[in-house]
Order: structure tokens, then sequence, then C-alpha cells
């Protein structure tokens, strides 16, 4: 996980305008057109890196947060199976993020600063994981549709223009239908379980369907930088494009467990062979993305200390290399 | 085995129950505080290091749960037994079920108990029991792996930085009287070692403390002195802190009852 069109939301402005050297310029886009990849040595301009370094710091902190809301169940899930399962479920997303945090390092940014960034408030991550996992079916329900709509968003992102980000998504994108695939199994469960799973497993679509379907961003309308980024195949659906295909896939999936979609406008429209569906609440979006949301502070909070608490042990670290290093010198 | 068994010797199922059932919730205890940290360790690679002990942890109680409810015969599934026992119930190293603390107080508890449980399954190995001599074939490799983990933790915090050594000693300081336990054997230790089934702790206590030895040397720790005071989390009788860990363990199962998952 987890793109979000977050692109669009950079407080940078990308504009063509900052590349000077036209030659170079068209031999890049020459490349883009060809569908060959922009690997780390070659040249790019100035905007593609910067945008790419934001798109990819974005999933990678992403991951990280990610593993906050999910995590909070570890401890409290209800079968030794499913606590295996989740821990490594989580544990994928850690490695994700840290795959992606090297992927990032190849345009010339370091983790440390990434992180910095993370923990000032100054990066993005995606909004879902703002909100709070209050029960074990919302373990179910992340993995159904917040991984479900990572992999709508990741699927296109293989085939993304720069290299070292298009291979870190196709390794990440098989992992995620994983995750995809054990999310709707926990809901079939409790779908055909008990009246307290069932209301459990309602209750979970109730509070986490509109915030998967505001994972893909903006509407394209507002979304102002999505035609350069397509250009430049860093980007290949637009965020309406990603959401329709999303909620064509999804619906059908609701209507086999047997729970209802909270949204009294979807319906299907037979001659464009797709799904309406009501209007999405973008004030909410902005304000979880301005860091009102339900957990924001309490997600930052919690990176923050890990951060903090394992300052003196990432020292020891360093200092025992930095010994170790000076030791093995001075015996030879 | 380093007692062969009398031939004709046995031990009592119940008592052969409970012996697993140490083994077991050991590694069940230990996973669920490894669990905890998931998301929360000093970087990422810290973090997905304590997560894939806690994965293997799990994987050894569950395989010796469902033997133990097997042997037992009695119906009880990995998850009856570890969801739907009381405190009491659970024989788990009182070890095992400290706190986290700091990340020092979790890498000196996981290597004195990582420590431990290798000497403990390379002799299980060669069990007169041959289903544990084949779990403990497997859970012997991945013991490796997490004491190599846990070592090279306890020697970089060990000879780190000035506040590294002293945490991390203040740590073993702390959690050093729980070791006693592992190496006291009771009557059922005794029984389990005369069968051949599990072996003399005594002997296992002298390979362990070598091995431990060995360690802080290199991590330039001071070895605390022998404990008077003795736990008996083995026999039942735990710290104040089990009884939330299994609050958190269990919740669902108790609330939601008879349903599956
Ligand atoms: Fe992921
Ligand atoms: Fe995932």
């Amino acid at each position: 996980m987890y793109t979000q069109g977050l692109l669009e939301q950079g407080s940078k402005t990308v504009t063509v305008a900052a590349v000077e050297d036209a030659e170079r310029l068209q031999r890049f886009e020459a490349k883009i057109d060809a569908e060959e990849k922009i690997e780390p040595k070659d040249w790019m301009p100035d905007a593609y890196r910067q945008t790419l370094i934001r798109q990819i710091s974005q999933h990678a902190h992403s991951e990280i947060v990610g593993m906050l809301p999910e995590g909070n169940w570890i401890t409290r899930a209800p079968t030794l199976l499913r606590k295996s399962i989740l821990i490594a479920k989580v544990q994928d997303e850690g490695g994700h993020g840290a795959y992606l945090y090297s992927a990032a390092e190849t345009l010339g940014i370091s983790r440390a600063e990434m992180i910095d960034q993370l923990l000032a408030g100054k990066a993005k991550y995606s909004s879902i994981f703002n909100y709070p996992t209050l029960s074990w079916a919302d373990i179910g329900a992340i993995g159904w549709l917040v991984d479900g709509a990572a992999i709508m968003n990741q699927i296109p992102l293989c085939r993304c223009s720069y290299g070292p980000y298009a291979r870190a998504m196709i390794r990440i994108c098989k992992e995620e239908s994983f995750h995809q695939r054990q999310g709707y199994d926990i809901m079939l469960k409790l779908a055909r379980g008990t009246v307290g799973q069932r209301r459990m497993a309602q209750d979970a679509l109730d509070r986490w369907w509109w915030p998967s379907l505001m994972m893909f961003g903006p509407p394209d309308g507002a979304s102002q930088h999505t035609a350069l980024s397509v250009r430049w195949k860093i980007k290949r659906f637009t965020n309406d494009e990603l959401r329709q295909k999303f909620v064509d896939f999804t619906v059908p999936q609701a209507k086999f467990l047997d729970i209802s979609v909270p949204d009294p406008d979807m319906r299907w429209d037979e001659a464009a062979g797709q799904h309406r569906f009501g209007e999405i609440n973008w004030a909410e979006f902005h304000e979880v993305l301005k860091g009102n949301g339900p957990c924001n502070r309490e997600r930052l909070t919690a990176r923050r200390n890990a951060h903090d608490a394992g300052r003196w042990v990432r020292e020891a670290a360093a200092a025992y290399a930095a010994k170790h290093t000076a030791r093995s010198v001075a015996a030879a | 085995m380093s007692a062969r068994a009398d031939a004709g010797v046995t031990v009592a199922v119940p008592d052969r129950v409970r012996h697993l059932l140490r083994i077991a919730d050991t590694s069940l205890v230990l996973a669920q505080r490894l669990g905890e940290w998931v998301g929360h360790g000093p970087a990422i690679e810290e973090d997905l290091g304590l997560a894939n002990t806690a994965l293997d942890l799990l994987g050894q109680a569950r395989l010796l749960l469902a033997y133990a409810g097997e042997l037992e015969g009695r119906g009880r599934s990995e998850d009856a037994l570890a969801f739907l026992r009381e405190e009491a119930d659970f024989l788990n190293a009182t070890l095992a079920e400290q706190p986290n603390g700091d990340f020092g107080d979790t890498i000196v508890r996981q290597f004195l108990i990582d420590a431990y449980q290798l000497e403990l399954y390379e002799q299980l190995m060669t069990s007169a029991d041959p289903r544990l001599a084949e779990i403990a074939a497997k859970a012997v490799k991945e013991t490796r792996y997490h004491l190599r983990f846990s070592s090279a933790w306890l020697v970089r915090l060990g000879d780190g930085t000035a506040e590294s050594h002293g945490r991390v000693q203040g740590s073993l300081d702390r959690l050093w009287p729980f070791t006693r336990e592992l190496f006291d054997a009771d009557n059922l230790d005794r029984a389990i070692a005369v069968a051949g089934i599990g072996p003399q702790l005594a002997a296992l206590g002298a390979a362990w403390s070598a091995r431990v030895d060995a360690v802080l040397a290199e991590a330039m720790l001071r070895r605390p002195a022998a404990s008077p005071y003795r736990w008996y989390g083995k026999q039942g009788l735990h710290s104040e802190h089990l009884g939330y860990l299994l609050a958190d363990l269990q919740h669902l199962q108790r609330t939601h009852a008879g349903a599956s998952w």
C-alpha cells in the first residue's frame, strides 16, 4: 500500500518550464514513449525526480504508518492461525516500506531524511490509516478494501516508467493480493458466523467503505497534475477511473457477503455497464489529509515515540560498528 | 538425551501433557509479547526481526499445543488450549511473560530464553517421544537464528555507548532472577528426564550457563549473582503480568463463546 493520487497534494509546483535542457528532455521523453524504463543513472527532468520522490516516499510512509492500525489487533487475533497471518501481513507492510524507501533512495534522498519529514508532519501518507480499528472485522475490512484499493492503484504502477519503482511494485503487488484474499476470508467467516459476528462485519464495512473510496485521491476535475504524470507514465489511469474499477469490483463481493454498502445512491447502470455511486465527502478527505482525522495525532505520535525510544539503540549500533571497524583496522 | 530412558519407565499422560504445555506456553506467551512490538521497533529491520521470531515461536506453540491436545484425548484443539485455559493452567516460564520494557529489556529476555530453548530443543531431538523429537528438530533451526539475532543485539548494546551499556546491564540484573526456574527440576521434570522424554535440567543449566557467559563476555556485561528467590510459572504460579496478557489474548474467544473465526 498505498498510493493515493497524493501526487496532486504536494506543495511543490511541478512545471516542465523548470527543465532547461530541451535536447535531453526530448531523449528522455522518447524513451518514455518507447516504453523503456528510466533508471537511476539516466538523466531525468527535476520535476520527474521530485514527483517520484514525493510519490514513492509517501507510499513508503503509508506502508509504515499502515502497520499501526492493523498491529492494534495482533495481540487480540481470535485464533493462533489468524494471529500468525496477521503478524506476517503487518511484517510484509514493513518490508514494503523498507523496499520503497530504498527505491526512493535511488533518486538521491536518504531514508533518514524521508523519516524526518514524516515525523515532522511535513510528509503525507495515505489518509485511510487515520481511521481507527475498532473490531476484529476491521482487520478483515482493511485486507479486503484497503489492500484491494491499493492493488487497483498499484497494478498500473508495475508499468511505471521509473524502473526501480516499477520493479518494487511488481513484488509488492503479489503480496498485496494475498492480503486482499486473507482479508476477504476473514469477512466471509464473520458474514457466515453468529449474529454478533455479522454485526461486526456490517459495522466494519459501514466505517471503511467511504474512506476506501477516498484512497484514490481527489476527483479528476480537482486534480491538477495528473496530466503530466500520465504523460511521463508515472500514472496510467486517473483517480476516477481507478475508483470506478474498484467500486465495480467490490460491490459484488459485498453482495456475496450479504452485507450492504453504506450508499443509498449505489445502483447498477445497465447502459453504462458500471455502478453509479453517491457523492464522496471531500471535505472530510481534506480534513484528514490536513491532519484532522480521528487518528492522525495518534499515528504520528506512535511513530515519533518509536523513533525517539529507539534512538539510544541506533546510537549503540553505530558506536559498536565504529569501534569494531576501528579495531579491525588497527589489527590489520 | 543425556540420561537414557530406563526401558519400561513411563510417565502418566496428564504429566506428559503438562510437560508439553510448559514448552508450548513459553513459546506462546513470548510470541504474544513480541507481537506487541510490531510497528513500534527502533527501526524497520528490528521490527521485522522481532516479528520473525514471534512467528516462529507461534509456530512452535501451535505444533506443541496441537500435540498436547491429542495426547490429552479430551478433544481440545490448539485454540481451545490457548484461548480457553485459565491463568493458573498456563505453565510457561515466568520470564517469558515479563513486559517488553525497552528494546534492551526485550533483547535480554529474548537472549536468555533463546539460549535456553536452543539447549532444550537440541536435547529434545533425541527424546524418547518421537513426535516431540520431530517438533524439536524443526524448532532448533529457528532457535539458532533467534539466538543469533538476540546475541548480536546484546553485544551491540553491551559494547555500544555508555548509555546502552548501563541500560542493558540493568535489564540483565532485573531479568536474571527469572532464569533460576528454568533449571531447578521439580518432580515432573525429574520423571520426564528418567523416562528419557526430556533432559536433566541441571545438565541443561550448565550448558546454558557456558553459552550465556561467552556472549556476556563479548558484550562486556557482568553476570548477575544467583537469585535467592525462585519463580514457579511452570507450575502455574505467575507474576502479576500474565493475567493482562491473557486478557488481551483471549478477549475475542471469551466474548463470543462458540463462534468460529
Ligand atoms: Fe503494502
Ligand atoms: Fe498489504
